[in-house]
C-alpha cells in the first residue's frame, strides 16, 4: 500500500511538470495580454516598461523557468488584473465551488441509489419506467438551459428560491461555508440541482444496472436460504456489491463535477472558481488561467488516489499491489 | 405454463440420506429450490405438497417460510464460487445466519461459526473467519458452506450437486464428512446429483428424475443391483466404473426432451428399448416390493400388480 501511494506520488508530479509546460505554451499562444493594461493612447516607452514588469520581453523558456522556479516556492505569479498572487485567488474561491460539488454529489447519490435501486427491483412498474425516463431527460438535457428553467420555475415564477449568488455563510473549521445557514442551503439548492442532474441520472443507472445483476447471483439465493429478511440482503449483501461501481464512477467524476461548474457558476452567478477562470479567460489573465488549471489537475490526481484507496477498502479482491502496469 | 417438475412425491426420515438422481434439466433443482420456498417468479408451485414435520410449506407465509430457511432446512448450492457474497468477511457471513434465527450475542454467534467450521475440517478457524471468500480455494469456500449450512443444526439439508466442481479427492472428503455429520447429528439430507456414483457411495434411498418426474424410487442397494425402470438401467450402463476395461460405455440413445415437447405417453418412450403401445398412455407408479416404486409398465424387475 505505501509503495503503491509513493509510486503514485512520483507518477502524479511528472503529470503535473508535463501538463504546467503544456498549459504554459499553450496560454502563451492564444494572445497578448500587454493590450489590457495599456489605455488606448499609451506610448511605446509605455508599452516597453510594462512588458517589462510583466517579464514579456524574454524568451519563452525563460518564462517558463521562471514560472517553475515560483511554482516550486508555491507562487504561481501574480494576477495581472487583480494584482495579487493567483494561487491566493483560486483558493479564496476554492471553498463556493467545493461546497457547491459537495452539494451535488450528495443529491446526486443521496436521491440516484434508492431511486436507481428501486427501478432495479421493479424494472416494470410505473415508477420505475418513471425514473428511468427521468434519468434519460437527465441526460440529455444541456445544463445551461435546465439551469434557466429552474431559475424560471423556482425563482422567477414560485418565488420559492433566491435565483442568484451565495446565501450567507459560517465559519466551519475555519472555511466559510454556505451549506452551515439556512439562508446559504437555500442559495445552493438550485445550482446544486442543476449541477446534480448529470450525475444523479448516472447513479440511478449504475445502482439499477447493478441491483439487476446482482439479484441473479447465486450468493442471493444462498443468502436468502440461510433465512436472511429480503431488508438484509437488499441493504447488505446487494448494496455493498453495487456500491462499488458507484463509488469508482462518482469518485472519478468529482473531478470534473468541480471542473465543469463553470456552466452552473456562470448561470447562477455562483462566485466559484469557475466564475473566475471565464473571467480570466475574458481578460487573458495568464497567471491566474495557468494556476487555475494547475489546481485542477492536482485535484484529479488526489480524487483519483483517494479513489483507488477507497476502492481497496470496498473490495476485498482488489489489493493496492506494486504492480507494474 | 410449463411444467418443469410434475407430480413429484418422496420422503426422507430424520438420519437419512436420499438421493435424488437425474440428468440436468430433469427437475432436480426446481425440486430443491420449491422445497425452499425459494423458486424464482415467475415460477411458482402450482399446486401440491411440501410436509415438513407434518406441516404443508407450500402457501406458507414469506415470513414463516423465512424462519425455516437456514434454521430448519438449510441449502447447500452446486457453485463454491459463486454462493458466498465476495465482499463480506466469511465471519459476517456466519454470524448473519446464526443471528437471523437465534436471538443471541455476536459473541455467541461467532462461537458457533467457529465451532461449525472446525466440524467441516476447516484448520484454524479464527484466521479463517476473517478472510473474504475470493481468500480460499473451492474445496474450502464448499466448506465454508456446508458450515453455514449446518450451523443452526437443521432437521434438513438439501445439497444441490455441491461436489460437481469439485475435484475428484476434495470431493471424497466432503462426501465423508457430509455423511459422518448426518449421522452424528440425525440431520436428513436430500443430495441431489446427476452422478450415480456419488449417490452409490452416499444415499440410503435413491429417487431417479427424467422430465420432471420421479421415475424410480427404492434403497440405493436395490436400486444399483436390480433397476427396474429402463431409464435407471440406462443411467448404470453408463457409469464408467461399472463397465468392463475396453468395452464401451452404453450410452442411452437419445437425448431427454425439452419440457416445452414432452412426448405424449411415457416421456422416456423415444429412448426406451422396451417400448410398446402399453407406454402410449401415461404409466402410473407401481409398489414393486422392498418398499420400491416405479413409473414403468414393463419394469425390468417385479411384476405391477
Ligand atoms: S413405460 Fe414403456 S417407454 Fe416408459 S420406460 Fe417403461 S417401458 Fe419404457
Amino acid at each position: 500500500m505505501t509503495v503503491f501511494i509513493v509510486r503514485r506520488l512520483i507518477q502524479s508530479a511528472i503529470v503535473l511538470f508535463a501538463m504546467s509546460l503544456i498549459v504554459f505554451i499553450g496560454v502563451y499562444a492564444i494572445g497578448n495580454p500587454v493590450e489590457i493594461f495599456l489605455s488606448g493612447d499609451a506610448d511605446q516607452a509605455e508599452r516597453e516598461r510594462v512588458i517589462a514588469t510583466l517579464g514579456l520581453d524574454r524568451p519563452l523558456w525563460e518564462q517558463y523557468w521562471l514560472f517553475i522556479e515560483g511554482a516550486a516556492r508555491g507562487d504561481l505569479g501574480n494576477s495581472f488584473v487583480h494584482n495579487r498572487p493567483a494561487l491566493q485567488l483560486i483558493i479564496e474561491r476554492m471553498p463556493a465551488t467545493m461546497e457547491l460539488a459537495l452539494a451535488a454529489m450528495a443529491l446526486a447519490i443521496v436521491f440516484g441509489i434508492p431511486l436507481g435501486m428501486y427501478a432495479g427491483f421493479r424494472p416494470h412498474s410505473a415508477l420505475g419506467r418513471g425514473i428511468m425516463a427521468g434519468s434519460i431527460l437527465g441526460f440529455s438535457l444541456p445544463t445551461f438551459w435546465v439551469g434557466l428553467m429552474l431559475i424560471m420555475i423556482f425563482a422567477v415564477e414560485l418565488g420559492w428560491l433566491p435565483s442568484t449568488g451565495r446565501g450567507q455563510t459560517a465559519n466551519v473549521f475555519g472555511i466559510a461555508t454556505s451549506l452551515a445557514t439556512r439562508d446559504g442551503l437555500v442559495h445552493v439548492l438550485l445550482p446544486a440541482f442543476n449541477l446534480a442532474l448529470f450525475k444523479l441520472s448516472l447513479v440511478i443507472r449504475l445502482a439499477r444496472a447493478g441491483v439487476r445483476e446482482n439479484m441473479l447471483m447465486d450468493y442471493v439465493k444462498f443468502a436468502r436460504a440461510k433465512g436472511l429478511s429480503m431488508r438484509r440482503v437488499v441493504f447488505v449483501h446487494v448494496l455493498k456489491n453495487i456500491l462499488i461501481p458507484i463509488v469508482t464512477v462518482l469518485g472519478l467524476e468529482l473531478g470534473s463535477v468541480i471542473a465543469f461548474s463553470v456552466v452552473t457558476e456562470t448561470i447562477f452567478a455562483w462566485p466559484g472558481m469557475g466564475k473566475l477562470i471565464i473571467d480570466s479567460i475574458n481578460h487573458l489573465d495568464r497567471p491566474v488561467i495557468v494556476a487555475y488549471l494547475l489546481v485542477t489537475v492536482t485535484l484529479f490526481i488526489v480524487i483519483n488516489l483517494v479513489v483507488d484507496v477507497l476502492y481497496s477498502v470496498l473490495d476485498p479482491r482488489v489489493r493496492l499491489a506494486d504492480v507494474k502496469g | 405454463m410449463l411444467n418443469a417438475v410434475n407430480d413429484v412425491s418422496f420422503t426422507v426420515s430424520a438420519g437419512e440420506i436420499l438421493g435424488l438422481v437425474g440428468e440436468s434439466g430433469s427437475g432436480k433443482t426446481v425440486t430443491g429450490f420449491s422445497i425452499m420456498g425459494l423458486v424464482d417468479p415467475p415460477g411458482r408451485i402450482a399446486g401440491g405438497r411440501i410436509l415438513f414435520k407434518g406441516r404443508d410449506l407450500v402457501g406458507l407465509p414469506e415470513n414463516e417460510m423465512r424462519r425455516l430457511r437456514g434454521a430448519r432446512i438449510a441449502m447447500i448450492f452446486q457453485d463454491p464460487m459463486m454462493t458466498l457474497n465476495p465482499v463480506l468477511r466469511i465471519e459476517t457471513q456466519m454470524v448473519e445466519a446464526v443471528r437471523a434465527h437465534a436471538d443471541v450475542s455476536a459473541d455467541e454467534a461467532l462461537a458457533r461459526a467457529r465451532n461449525a467450521l472446525g466440524r467441516v475440517g476447516i484448520p484454524s478457524p479464527d484466521e479463517r473467519l476473517k478472510a473474504y471468500p475470493h481468500q480460499f480455494s473451492g474445496g474450502m469456500r464448499q466448506r465454508v458452506a456446508i458450515a453455514t449450512a449446518l450451523i443452526n443444526k437443521p432437521d434438513l439439508i438439501i445439497a444441490d450437486e455441491p461436489t460437481t466442481a469439485l475435484d475428484v479427492t476434495i470431493q471424497g472428503q466432503i462426501l465423508f464428512e457430509v455423511q459422518k455429520l448426518c449421522c452424528e447429528t440425525g440431520t436428513a439430507l436430500i443430495w441431489i446429483t446427476h452422478d450415480l456414483s456419488v449417490v452409490a457411495s452416499l444415499a440410503d434411498r435413491v429417487c431417479v428424475m427424467y422430465a420432471g418426474k420421479i421415475v424410480e424410487e427404492g434403497s440405493v442397494d436395490a436400486i444399483l443391483d436390480r433397476p427396474a425402470h429402463p431409464y435407471t438401467h440406462g443411467l448404470i450402463g453408463s457409469v464408467p466404473s461399472r463397465n468392463h476395461k475396453g468395452t464401451p460405455l452404453a450410452q442411452i440413445p437419445g437425448v431427454m426432451p425439452s419440457m416445452l415437447d414432452l412426448p405424449g405417453g411415457c416421456s422416456f418412450r423415444p429412448r426406451c428399448a422396451r417400448a410398446d403401445r402399453a407406454c402410449e398412455t401415461p404409466p402410473g407408479v407401481d409398489e414393486i416390493g422392498d418398499g420400491r416404486r416405479v413409473r414403468c409398465v414393463h419394469p425390468l424387475v417385479g411384476a405391477p400388480a
